[in-house]
């Protein structure tokens, strides 16, 4: 109970700046009344208190889990076996830790309120050619895609931005292809996958690694998954548009093949 | 009637976190062959995260998106940039500024900092250098959704800018120290909150409808790009001038 008041006044403290903000606007530039301000109101407590429900519950119950999880998956002894000394990395060996990232990556990506959030007003925007499950689904294949890869840095102790700028590079060329519709959208993705649910168990996970795989430094390598995690949902949506886009248009073609017989 | 209304949110709810049981509960079962520890603590904690999220999706659609439609057609309407923009800017560099995930990033890399040498180990020169990157971004974000706007009123090409910036950002991960590169591309994820995402979304898409020209899925999205792209230059760009 005292976790959630302290959730509770946490959350009303990020919402303070923007309710001073509006009204402020409202008051002195806009100078007129809000329209269905009870309804407003109304929603911005179920807002408040919906978010430090979710927090609460999240740190109650999977945050301390998916630490454990983190620590117990990256620990040496299960990774090598117990007898062993290991003083160097063997990448190899890592397998469950890259697969509970994709799976973890995936599974906080669909559960993320910003994304559902994003996803709703695509849908809205689109009159519903965007599917709110299919944008939710390429971007947390995104995500998955983009943590395992991390790990694999962290367990390797590649440097951080060679991957990084790789991955710009497949953005750049993308977006010379991608439908141009979908282009505002696919960068947006990259900036909502990362917040309430995402960050605290990826960086546990970044963080535990770098601490216990032979070689590695937290402070030089535990940052960064965050960077993939943002990073290739833009790659996984560009890639889905343009897939979409050439799909329609073969179908097409055939179509007009077989008017033209 | 209401009953089945509120039933079937919750199910979406549950819906949205079930990847989440399953994943967890695969690991520790299959993988590490555990039983789950505090399982009434944790059914307890996930109930919550449902009756949390079902509340506020609700509230989203009551409250967020409206506030953040009706501020953009109410300021297209009275047609002043400037007190657009100052908006803009406002929103941005407020919501960021007390942004825990960021208070705590930026002690992080203070530590770092002093760790590896770059700055005086001394608190008062910690606590100032995490004070000067938190301005730092939260300024970069409140220039970044200015920015953003700008773009949506102009109708300039989004990939123009978003490119343009990788290349900087590209250009500069080859000079900054390599201390503060790991937190500078961080740096960009962790600045949009659950709250300000929808009200930026809603703030893009409400101003896109409202000027004669602009889509509202073209130029209507795009806003957090920015927020998370800026970020990264001035964090490097503050890295170079600390650590110089």
């Amino acid at each position: 109970m005292y976790d959630f008041g302290k959730i509770l006044l946490a959350t009303c403290r990020d919402v303070l700046p923007i309710i001073l903000l509006i009204t402020g606007f409202q008051l002195l530039v806009l100078r007129q009344p809000i329209p269905h301000l009870r309804r407003l109101l109304v929603g911005g407590v179920y807002v408040v208190i919906g978010l430090a429900l979710f927090l609460a519950g999240l740190e109650k119950a999977l945050f301390p889990l998916g630490k454990i999880m983190a620590d117990q998956l990256s620990d040496p002894a299960f990774i090598y076996g117990a007898a062993e000394i290991v003083s160097e990395a063997d990448w190899k060996a890592y397998g469950w830790v890259y697969l509970f990232a994709a799976m973890i990556g995936f599974a906080t990506t669909i559960a993320e309120p910003s994304l559902i959030a994003v996803a709703y007003k695509a849908n809205e925007v689109s009159a519903g050619t965007i599917s709110q499950w299919g944008l939710r689904i390429t971007v947390a294949i995104g995500v998955a895609f983009g943590i395992s890869l991390g790990t694999f840095r962290i367990v390797t102790g590649t440097p951080l931005y060679l991957y990084i700028l790789v991955g710009y590079m497949i953005v750049i060329v993308q977006t010379l292809f991608a439908p141009k519709s979908i282009i505002a959208l696919a960068y947006d993705s990259g900036g909502v996958t990362t917040s309430t649910v995402t960050v605290p168990l990826v960086a546990a996970l970044g963080l535990g690694l770098s601490a216990t795989v032979p070689g590695r430094n937290p402070a030089l390598d535990g940052f960064g998954l965050i960077a993939f995690a943002s990073l290739f949902p833009i790659i996984a949506v560009l890639g889905y548009a343009q897939l979409m886009n050439w799909k329609t248009k073969r179908s097409t073609k055939i179509m007009e093949k077989r008017n033209a017989l | 009637m209401i009953t089945s209304i509120i039933l079937n949110k919750i199910k979406q709810s549950f819906t949205d976190l079930l990847p989440i049981i399953l994943v967890i509960s695969f690991f520790q079962i299959v993988v590490l062959q555990q039983p789950l520890p505090q399982l009434g603590e944790v059914l307890f904690g996930t109930l919550l995260v449902v009756a949390g999220l079902t509340l506020f999706v609700q509230g989203l659609e009551m409250s967020l998106f409206p506030i953040g439609e009706t501020m953009a057609h109410a300021l297209a309407r009275k047609g002043s940039i400037f007190w657009l923009l100052s908006f803009a800017f406002a929103l941005g560099f407020s919501t960021t500024v007390a942004e825990p995930a960021l208070i705590a990033v930026a002690w992080e890399a203070a530590n770092i900092a002093s760790q590896g040498g770059l700055i005086d180990p001394g608190p008062e020169s910690l606590q100032r250098y995490a004070f000067g990157l938190r301005m730092s971004v939260a300024f970069s974000v409140g220039l970044a959704i200015l920015v953003g706007v700008m773009r949506i009123i102009r109708g300039w090409p989004v990939h123009y800018l978003i490119i343009g910036g990788y290349v900087v950002v590209m250009l500069m991960s080859i000079i900054a120290p390599k201390e503060i590169i790991g937190i500078a591309y961080d740096a960009g994820g962790v600045t949009t909150s659950t709250i300000t995402v929808p009200l930026v979304t809603a703030l893009g898409v409400g101003l896109a409808s409202s000027i004669k020209g602009r889509s509202p899925l073209l130029d209507g999205f795009g806003l957090i790009a920015f927020a998370s792209l800026l970020p990264m230059i001035f964090v490097m760009g503050y890295g170079l001038l600390i650590f110089r």
